[in-house]
């Protein structure tokens, strides 16, 4: 049996990019927050400047939660699924410490997907098989809430519409803002001020993006040194604005968020009213229960999604909050492969930079461009960044002109270690029949309980934009001097992701979305989940903002409503 | 290990190694392995007969201890990877940066699920080269191992696993990591992978000139972990509870 704790009020599930915002609007409203985390506290003192701990030796998630329950994939159902890794990590800040730090607004667009498609080119647009729906709000809606976060962690960026006003050096194709961004965006490089001149030439609107990461000391923490471990490394000054070092530490010093490390969460326990009443947890050979008036689920989307799936009580035979049978469906990885590469005759200067310190292009994202005579709806932001390291400067390719070892191949590398560049295009990726997540039937964790499995794969929607932002990339690329390109290929399964989406969607119609408008379980009152795996589209943008938006809207409305909710 | 480094920051850590442990871990070469886990030091075997160095333009290489690999796989994968990044008229290589001892240490650690995969392969490329060139693979010349080891790269040599062509990337990679790697790790000794792609090292902050000079900056040849920050003793300084000799 369980141990019993004394009662909370609020239980979330997971304190990384979600949970650790949510904590902030409950414990201002004075709620008693405990927050359950599978992973423990870092600190700078762990983030060495050393590119194979980051890579090869996959340090510091390898021995963690999420690695051990890494999701099985398959493309189709007609498949046997097999495990891959898992890229995200557990810890106090979750993947905010050591993710890349883009921090993006959605575009207007993404919200209404179906209805502005109609609109403007016709319903019979919408891919047939997809089951993509409207947003149940607009960006509109959502605006204050990205305000809130932007400066409650530190955003640093250049507004390119506030109140209307447009500014050429920010995103001209971002939704109306009320306020700039609380920094100036992270200074260019050589690199970057290339690759904004040759945009501007084929009259393409460059900007620099959004990012989590201080530019100037920001709420106590210093600018960005820009000395490059980001990828896969936490930041050594704090200067990333991971919610361990921001919104976590300010919720624990009112007095009313309690964290509870190294606990994994095993079951939530829903009583035979169909409320929930806590969770179970386990920690070291101990087992818990948390007894709580709400729990908000904000683990990653795989893990919420299989947390319900395993939470399996009398009232619902079939998984917590899946009797309209939707846990699991319009489930999506993002489409950010199918990168083209560069070869310039001239070095870069990229040995100290960073994934966030890059130029971005919209021109072709949304439907900021007409697709009248295109045969696909959405489009790609493309992005080139600075950040190259020794191990990853070795390994590129060689664009077909030396084997890839050997003296020729050492004289090439040689010569060219910092003269190619990656693009990194992120792609509208829609949900779609047929692309889902259940329970693996054979593959367990250590602890005996089945993993993830992914049934999905992308479609001609995503392959088409693919294909044409490849050409766009190419394009810009060559305008900016490239000598050489290389582009891979289109894709087909979707893995394991950084970038998953749905599985518990949100929207008004209770047949089709796991959670309401505010995040809220249409079948448990007092469930809420974070994430996103209640998005319903993905953009053509990171998602980290946009969750962090919507967990903070889901925990303001908790706060704002809270006698309704226990009741 | 780094012996160009003047290592300013080392040595406040030096302090609090008591003296002669420091100086033996250091002539074994294995400063950094010393924290790669518990009993590493007294299980080191120093080998006398330590590989010569290729280019003079590099000091001689320290001696190591083989961690996992047998005496004869070693030689085999030396040469493989002599292959892959050769050390040559161009500068030193794989076998300068000491890629192999890099390999050797990794297949203990993070590679350990390759161990098989190396056991399996380096006997089938011995056996290949022994049955059709009379001679293990070590002893051929360098035209000859080239053509062997492409014949790996493109599954024509029997035996290997996964495959040929799977091992094959599996070497290179390793051999890339080790030639390029943090030479904490045991490998890019003396900075020699990173003077070759001109990396001018790891910084912990890269102003706008810094940037701007790009490969063109001098090299500071540091490792991360002459950054006391990044050491175990300094974390343990920190938490103020224990010195550092007894975890060294």
């Amino acid at each position: 049996m369980p141990k019993n704790l004394p009662k909370t009020d609020v239980v979330i599930v997971g304190m990384g990019a979600a949970g650790g915002v949510a904590a902030m609007p409950l414990t201002n409203a004075g709620l008693k927050v405990i927050g359950i985390e599978a992973g423990g506290w870092l600190s700078p003192r762990d983030f060495a400047p050393d590119e194979l701990r980051n890579g090869a030796r996959n340090w510091p998630q390898s021995v963690q939660k999420a690695a051990s329950e890494a999701p099985t994939v398959r493309a189709s159902s007609d498949q046997k699924a097999v495990q891959g890794g898992h890229p995200m990590m557990n810890a106090i800040g979750g993947t905010t410490m050591h993710y890349w730090a883009q921090s993006w607004r959605l575009n207007p667009w993404d919200f209404k997907v179906v209805s502005a498609t109609a609109e403007r080119y016709g319903a019979d647009r919408i891919p047939a098989d997809s089951t993509v729906e409207d947003w149940p709000f607009g960006y509109e809606e959502l605006e204050p809430y990205y305000e809130k976060v932007e400066y409650a962690v530190g955003i640093s960026g250049q507004a390119g519409n506030v109140k209307g006003r447009i500014n050429r050096d920010g995103n001209i194709f971002e939704g109306e803002r009320q306020n700039d961004y609380p920094m100036r965006p992270l200074r260019s490089s050589p690199f970057t001020d290339l690759m904004n001149k040759a945009a501007r030439r084929l009259d393409w609107n460059p900007f620099q993006g959004p990012a989590a990461i201080t530019s100037e000391l920001y709420d106590g923490r210093p600018p960005c040194q820009y000395h490059g471990f980001c990828n896969k490394g936490g930041c050594h000054v704090q200067a990333k604005s991971s919610t361990a070092f921001t919104t976590i530490p300010k919720a624990i010093d009112s007095g009313n968020l309690e964290v509870v490390t190294y606990a994994r969460v095993t079951n939530i326990v829903a009583d035979n009213e169909g409320k929930v009443t806590g969770v179970d947890y386990v920690r070291g050979s101990e087992t818990f229960f948390q007894p709580a008036d709400v729990v908000l689920v904000a683990s990653y989307a795989y893990e919420n999604v299989r947390l319900l799936q395993l939470s399996k009580s009398r009232l619902f035979p079939n998984g917590l909050s899946n009797n309209a049978g939707q846990v699991g469906k319009h489930y999506l990885s993002h489409h950010q492969g199918s990168p083209v590469i560069a070869l310039f005759p001239q070095d870069l200067h990229n040995w100290y930079g960073l994934p966030a310190q890059g130029v971005a292009i919209d021109d072709w994202a949304d439907d900021n461009f007409d697709h009248g005579g295109l045969d696909f709806i959405g489009g790609a932001n493309l992005w080139v960044h600075t950040d190259r390291k020794p191990i990853g400067a070795a390994k590129m390719g060689t664009f077909g002109k030396v084997r890839n070892w050997g003296s020729d191949w050492k004289k090439f590398v040689m010569e060219n270690a910092d003269r190619t560049n990656v693009a990194y295009i992120q792609k509208t990726t829609l949900p779609y029949e047929g692309n889902y997540l259940d329970l693996d039937p054979t593959v367990k964790d250590p602890m005996g309980f089945p993993v993830t499995r992914i049934t999905a794969r992308y479609r001609e929607n995503e392959l088409k934009i693919a294909e044409f932002s490849q050409e766009k990339m190419e394009e810009w690329y060559r305008e900016a001097g490239a000598t050489e390109i290389t582009r891979t290929g289109l894709g087909n399964a979707m893995g394991a992701s950084t970038h998953a989406y749905g599985g518990t969607r949100m929207g008004n119609n209770s047949e089709t979305n796991v959670v309401d408008r505010w995040g809220f379980s249409h079948e448990v009152p007092n469930l809420g989940i974070l994430g996103a795996s209640v998005m319903g589209t993905s953009g053509a943008r990171n998602p980290t903002l946009t969750v962090q938006a919507l967990s903070w809207r889901t925990a303001e409305h908790l706060a704002n409503n809270w006698r309704s909710f226990v009741f | 290990m780094a012996r160009k480094n003047p290592n300013k920051n080392k040595k406040n850590a030096d302090k609090l190694l008591d003296p002669s442990r420091r100086n033996l871990l250091k002539n074994a070469g294995i400063v950094g392995a010393a924290a790669m886990g518990s009993g590493a030091a007294k299980n080191v075997i120093a080998q006398d007969g330590a590989p010569t160095p290729k280019n003079s333009n590099v000091s001689p290489v320290t001696r190591e201890a083989l961690e996992v690999l047998t005496a004869e796989e070693a030689e085999t994968l030396e040469a493989i990877c002599d292959c892959l990044i050769p050390s040559d008229a161009n500068g030193p290589g794989a076998y300068e940066a000491r890629a192999v001892h890099y390999i050797d240490r990794s297949l203990a650690s993070h590679n350990k699920g390759a161990r098989e995969s190396y056991m399996v392969s380096l006997d089938a490329i011995n056996n290949y080269s022994k049955k059709t060139r009379g001679q293990p693979f070590f002893r051929l010349i360098k035209d000859v191992q080239n053509s062997i080891l492409l014949g790996v790269q493109t599954d024509k040599v029997p035996g290997c696993a996964p495959t040929g062509n799977g091992f094959f990337s599996m070497v290179r990679n390793h051999t890339i990591d080790g030639t390029f790697c943090d030479p904490y790790y045991g490998g890019n000794q003396n900075f020699v992978g990173w003077d070759l792609i001109r990396y001018p090292g790891i910084r912990l902050s890269a102003s706008e000139t810094d940037v701007a000079k790009g490969s063109a900056l001098d090299a500071n040849h540091q490792s991360a972990y002459d950054h006391d920050t990044y050491t175990k003793m300094a974390a343990n300084m920190a938490l103020g509870q224990r010195g550092g000799s007894d975890n060294a």
